[in-house]
């Protein structure tokens, strides 16, 4: 256990926002799941008892007279926007008295740092570059990303759950989103940050940073392993591994919406349950490439001259 | 009796010239209440009343107000931190070096920049969790989640252009890999590396470009996206609240502090 080490990689400057952060983070989805269990036990009981539903339904509210609905945003809300300011303002300052903002030697394009790391909020994609070609990691994924975001409030057709914190409601949503952003983001920048180290390669956490240390793995391509040599036959192995495992979890979403989601499978559109379905696969691809790649030393699944899978 | 401190602020607030840069005047009536929102430029972005449960903390987590908080603060250090640089190789580094050593409170501002930057990146993440959680991106609001997501990007550009400004290893090395995939896109790929960079690699040319876009056009854009985002919020109706909204959010306020009363 080298301690040195670990000290070294969590007080870099940079990365100490980083320790600080993730518990903010658990801190976050702790109350996200505490706000969710109370509305989802008042839900049940409101399913269970008509009369409670009646009083405690929004309808009523107020439900103490005399309650304001409605506050003047000028200066109920502003106080607390501003008070709310000042507040980080503060917090930011204390943290900028105690550390120092990271200034390394003069930029030199003949020394390569190692590792080179891009700023943590990258880190996921520079991650993906190992699996995957730099257009697929940089390009291909970010805007799949960023389509993905955008189209959510298009594709979820569930008429509950909005604008209040529940769980019971959208199992589906929130552990897909839970998914994406732990999972796909947040857990590749803990990799990038705390376990790549120099020619990015694998350090448990505690481990020395051997700059001179050699990995001799051995790639193969999963086409070599079924002795596929011809770049034809590389091709077309790839395309029917790589259709088929869509089609085979495309089927898979649909009867898991057929069986256990029926109702909001009835709400969705073809376009958008097909769209929900692409995305899905997609994003469960990834770690199942990583898994292929780590565990059994898999470069590549579908090889062809323009790009590799 | 002497005046109190309210007294003498409403005195101000009553004079010709305040009312002649605020237009809305003194007063607590709810006329007045609204006007100052509906009168000003900046605050008519909001609506003039807000629901009481939206105000307090488990409603929004403050996370979208912390996140404007602190791109604020990173306008408010900016400017001076550009007092101070130019935006040229190797005078860049120096620079940076100068506030660092020389400048007086530069380390601080610098330190403020950068650390707002991280926060800022991780508070927007954190707003989007929050409202994705609370199902506050359904209809009618689905486009104002659309322009979160480019505020996001925004964000991350903002961060990613800011990176290289220093010049030092840190920098450089980042973005040369960040860049390099850029010329990894099919057909186009060396020439959109090159538009980016203004050359084949990180050099003086990139710089001057990042700067560019790191100290006015993505700031500009940011703000205007952001007028929109909070514009949307009044349009939209407010915070999100549903019909269906169960009452234990209501029950929590009932029990907690007491709401905040109209009028004196
Ligand atoms: C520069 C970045 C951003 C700023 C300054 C900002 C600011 C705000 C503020 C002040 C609110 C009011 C309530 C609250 O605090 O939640 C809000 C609401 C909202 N934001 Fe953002 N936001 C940003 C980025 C985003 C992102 C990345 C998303 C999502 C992808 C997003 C989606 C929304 C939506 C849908 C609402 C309405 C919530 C509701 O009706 O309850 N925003 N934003």
């Amino acid at each position: 256990m080298d301690w040195r080490q670990l000290w070294e990689i969590c007080s870099a400057p940079d990365n100490v926002p980083i320790v600080g952060l993730i518990p903010l983070l658990a801190f976050y989805i702790y109350l996200a799941v505490k706000q969710a269990r109370a509305n989802d036990q008042l839900i049940e009981q409101l399913e269970a008892d008509p009369a409670m539903a009646k009083t405690h339904h929004r309808k009523t509210w107020p439900f103490k007279p005399g309650w304001q609905k409605e506050v003047h945003v000028w200066p109920f809300l502003l106080r607390i926007e501003f008070l709310a300011a000042i507040i980080i303002t503060i917090i930011l300052m204390v943290w900028s008295i105690t550390l120092n903002a990271p200034l390394e030697e003069p930029a030199n394009p003949n020394l390569t740092m190692n590792p080179a790391k891009a700023p943590w909020y990258f880190l996921g994609l520079q991650e993906m570059l190992v699996y995957f070609d730099p257009w697929i990691a940089g390009v291909v994924m970010p805007t799949l990303i960023i389509i993905g975001l955008m189209v959510i409030p298009y594709i979820d057709t569930n008429p509950l759950g909005s604008g209040y914190y529940t769980w019971k409601q959208r199992k589906f949503s929130i552990s897909t989103f839970l998914f994406g952003f732990i999972i796909l983001w947040v857990a590749m920048i803990i990799i990038g940050t705390f376990i790549r180290g120099p020619g990015w390669q694998w350090f448990w956490p505690g481990q020395t940073w051997d700059h001179n240390r050699l990995i001799y793995e051995v790639n193969r391509d999963l086409p070599d392993i079924f002795g596929i040599t011809s770049n034809l036959g590389k091709a077309i192995f790839g395309a029917i591994v790589v259709g088929g495992y869509y089609l085979v979890g495309g089927g898979a979403v649909y009867s898991l919406f057929r069986r256990r989601m029926g109702k909001d499978f009835s709400r969705m559109s073809l376009l958008q349950f097909s769209i929900m379905q692409f995305l899905l696969l997609t994003m469960v691809a990834l770690p199942l490439k990583m898994g292929l790649r780590l565990l059994w030393h898999i470069k590549y699944v579908w090889i062809t001259p323009w790009f590799n899978i | 009796m002497a005046k109190t401190i309210d007294q003498h602020f409403d005195n101000l607030r009553g004079t010709r010239v305040w009312r002649s840069i605020f237009r809305s005047g003194t007063g607590s009536s709810p006329l007045k209440r609204a006007l100052a929102i509906q009168q000003n430029v900046f605050l008519h972005l909001f609506s003039t009343k807000v629901r009481t449960r939206m105000l307090s903390f488990s409603a929004t987590w403050y996370l979208g107000t912390l996140t404007l908080g602190t791109f604020l603060i990173l306008v408010a250090t900016g400017i001076p931190l550009m007092f101070y640089y130019h935006p040229s190789v190797p005078q860049a580094y120096a620079d940076t070096k100068d506030l660092q050593f020389v400048v007086s409170s530069g380390l601080f501002l610098r330190n403020l920049h950068r650390w707002s930057a991280h926060a800022m990146v991780f508070l927007v993440f954190a707003h989007m969790f929050k409202v994705f959680y609370r199902g506050a991106y359904r209809a009618p609001r689905e486009f104002n989640w659309v322009i979160g997501v480019i505020l996001l990007l925004m964000t991350l550009l903002l961060s990613y252009t800011g990176y290289l400004l220093p010049w030092d290893q840190l920098a450089y090395w980042a973005i040369t890999v960040g860049s390099n995939i850029a010329s990894a896109v099919p057909v186009m790929g060396e020439k959109i590396h090159f538009l980016l960079l203004g050359g084949n690699a990180v050099n003086a040319n990139a710089l001057l470009r990042f700067y560019v876009l790191h100290c006015m056009i993505l700031p500009l854009a940011a703000m205007f996206f952001v007028a929109i985002h909070f514009w949307r919020i009044r349009k939209d109706g407010g915070l999100y609240s549903h019909a269906s909204e169960p009452a234990t959010v209501r029950a929590r306020t009932d029990t907690g502090a007491p709401l905040p009363k109209e009028g004196q």
